[in-house]
């Protein structure tokens, strides 16, 4: 088992005859073969990957041909709202934004619509998630990580990329990776993952990868000492990092003091959370 | 993008809060001017993008248009914390009974926007959360419903506010929100909002910060951006799509993705050393890229030593290894580069840069030692 996706899902691309949602989607379609459709509203009507893709022009239509239940948006940032708003008044029940750059006054509407129409969320700004051998919704590499009990949930791309790998060298699998993302305002947060993955039977372990900004990490720990049984191994981006700068990520800043590395630490350590010292160290913890 | 007080100003006249009379010159003797327009006492204020410019001496006032003019010219010679003053606001003195904090930002934990207003007004609002937590009222806004009339009615409730000034505190807060929503802003602040003897109620200051990520929306506002507070190579990088920030060490910095790039620099002081930057080259990084890079991150006279660690995942290292060769051939250095390339093409790119000024590195730890070595002085 996994949790939030599997060879079941039947995934849709929004944006997948642009030129990045064309790539990605060519890399999920050959990873895993469940990319049952695409939308690019004026290009119903196409086919790609060799004709065994049908193109639609509404989420809404594509929803009803083709079954399908898992939507990835690659569209560029003044369409994002408008597209993840489509998705769920479509009904997708898991909407995964990619796309960087949303404002937030935007992702404040659509998250709560979303939440009105039960419809969960994961991004905007993020890499996406995978269950390998099973799914492949966005951009994480497929070659860089493997079947296996550990659960990782990281709020960067590139970095959560470094720990799978070093976890695959050692040996060492994932249940599911999910990036939720470096926006200070996004979907599915990393409380509502620990809780996925501490009732998913096949993870037995669960990375956790954040950075400097906001007081998700904080929240998450309080949460870990009331309700998780599974150790929990993490990793904090941004100790050297100066305040008052926003650190490439949209949420990745310290503001007013607020949002450190080391408060996050501090936090994460005292509910008995193993803090790796840096990303290679997170493969060799959780080996231990 | 933070925005001067002038700046803010106008934008809160746009929505018909009211600011006073006054406006912003560049020379002392347009100060005399406007004084002499505004009826001769008026204040001097300075246009910097920092907090405390009240206690650096930046806020003057003039009881007449010749004193306009010698505490402009004073004002106009300053720098406050690092920054030039080029702009003065001047603005008419206004007579104050009473100061009120009014705000609005976006609030990261509830998702929503968030209203926040004081009876005590005039100093900074965190230190009012501190002393006097009580003194401060919040109320969040649906993002789908907007402001409502009775939200308005109880934070002027919640303020205690007297019920002849309700009618202009409505009108100011919707202006306000009205601010908020158009320009995008995730800060829109009157600080303090005054009511004066005569029973006005007036924005003695104005401050507000826009989404960087909506300024597609506002192409308008590029023109209010203000070169000073940023470095002129973070002006450079953004030019080529990098996201740089220039640090005070010795060991320059080029990665992909931000969270690597933090957790690259993170190492590098755990280590001992010090990086001179943070430097995110982002996905796809060509040959014209890394080179801007590397141009970037060698402006800095005080990089002794280059770690480039790049996680091949979409990014090819082949590609970036290529580009590396490119632009080491086009910005010739004597700065010894350290590279450690994982992920997609790594073996193939490694080959190419089989080369006796690069270093290379398998673990992020040990490109991390290397460059920490290389900057202290030791030997490799």
């Amino acid at each position: 088992m996994s949790i939030l996706v599997n060879k079941d899902s039947r995934i849709l691309v929004q944006g997948i005859t642009g030129n990045e949602g064309n790539f990605h989607a060519w890399q999920m379609y050959q990873y895993a073969n469940n990319v049952v459709a695409g939308v690019t509203p004026g290009k119903g009507g196409d086919w790609v990957f060799e004709g065994k893709v049908p193109v639609f022009d509404s989420v809404k239509v594509a929803k009803e041909a083709t079954g399908a239940n898992v939507s990835v948006i690659f569209v560029p940032a003044h369409f994002a709202s408008d597209a993840m708003l489509e998705a769920a008044d479509a009904g997708i029940e898991l909407i995964v934004c990619i796309t960087e750059g949303v404002p937030v006054r935007d992702m404040m509407r659509v998250r709560k619509y979303l939440d009105q129409k039960g419809s969960k969320l994961i991004g905007p700004n993020c890499p996406g998630l995978i269950t390998p051998s099973e799914a492949k919704v966005g951009i994480i590499p497929g070659n860089i990580t493997m079947p296996g009990n550990v659960g990782v949930i990281s709020r960067s791309g590139t970095l959560t990329y470094e720990v799978l790998y070093a976890m695959m060298l050692l040996g060492i699998g994932t249940s599911t990776c999910v990036g939720i993302g470096g926006d200070p305002i996004s979907g599915l947060s990393y409380i509502d993952l620990l809780e996925m993955f501490e009732i998913d039977p096949l993870t037995d372990q669960i990375v956790l990868i954040g950075e400097i900004g906001g007081t998700d990490e904080q929240k998450a720990a309080d949460y870990i000492s009331r309700y998780m049984t599974k150790p929990v191994v993490a990793f904090i981006a941004g100790q050297s990092a100066p305040p008052g700068k926003r650190m490439g990520h949209a949420g990745a800043i310290i503001e007013s003091g607020s949002g450190t590395a080391e408060e996050k630490i501090k936090a994460l350590q005292e509910v008995g959370v193993q803090i790796a010292r840096h990303p290679e160290e997170i493969a060799i913890l959780l080996g231990r | 993008m933070k925005l001067h007080e002038y700046q803010s100003k106008k934008i809160f006249d746009r929505f018909d809060v009211p600011i006073p009379k006054g406006r912003v010159a560049n020379i002392a003797s347009e100060a005399k001017q406007i004084a002499e327009e505004l009826g001769g006492r008026v204040v001097i204020k300075s246009q910097v993008l920092v907090g405390g410019r009240g206690k650096a001496g930046g806020i003057k006032l003039a009881k007449d248009p010749k004193q306009a003019k010698e505490l402009a010219t004073e004002i106009l010679g300053m720098e406050i914390k690092g920054l030039p003053v080029r702009k003065i606001l001047v603005d008419e003195i206004v007579d104050i009974d009473q100061e009120i904090y009014l705000g609005i930002t976006n609030d990261r934990t509830c998702r929503q926007p968030v209203v926040i207003a004081s009876s005590s007004g005039g100093i900074d609002i965190e230190e009012v959360a501190q002393i006097s937590p009580e003194k401060i009222f919040k109320l969040t806004i649906d993002p789908l419903l907007g402001l409502q009339d009775f939200q308005v009615r109880d934070i002027a409730l919640g303020i205690d506010l007297r019920r002849e000034y309700w009618k202009q505190f409505i009108k100011i807060l919707r202006g306000l929100y009205r601010a908020y929503l158009d320009t995008d802003a995730t800060l829109a602040e009157i600080n303090p909002l005054v009511i004066t003897k005569d029973k006005r109620l007036i924005a003695l200051d104005a401050k507000m910060i826009i989404d960087d990520n909506a300024l597609f929306r506002h192409p308008e506002m590029m023109e209010l951006r203000d070169l000073d507070v940023e470095a002129p190579a973070e002006i450079e990088a953004q030019k080529y799509g990098l996201s740089y920030i220039k640090l005070d060490g010795d060991i320059g910095c080029m990665v992909n993705g931000a969270g690597l790039a933090m957790a690259t620099m993170d190492i590098i002081s755990q280590f001992g050393g010090k990086p001179s930057n943070f430097l995110d080259i982002g996905g796809g990084a060509g040959a014209t890229k890394v080179a801007a890079a590397l141009r970037i991150i060698l402006s800095d006279p005080n990089v002794k030593v280059i770690l480039i660690n790049i996680f091949g995942g979409i990014t090819r290292c082949d590609e970036v290894a290529k580009g590396l060769l490119s632009a080491l051939a086009d910005v010739k250095t004597k700065v010894p580069v350290v590279v450690r390339l994982v992920g997609t093409n790594a073996e193939e790119g490694l080959k190419l840069l089989v080369n006796e000024k690069i270093l290379t590195a398998n673990t992020l730890a040990e490109a991390a030692n290397i460059s920490v070595r290389l900057s202290t002085g030791g030997a490799s």
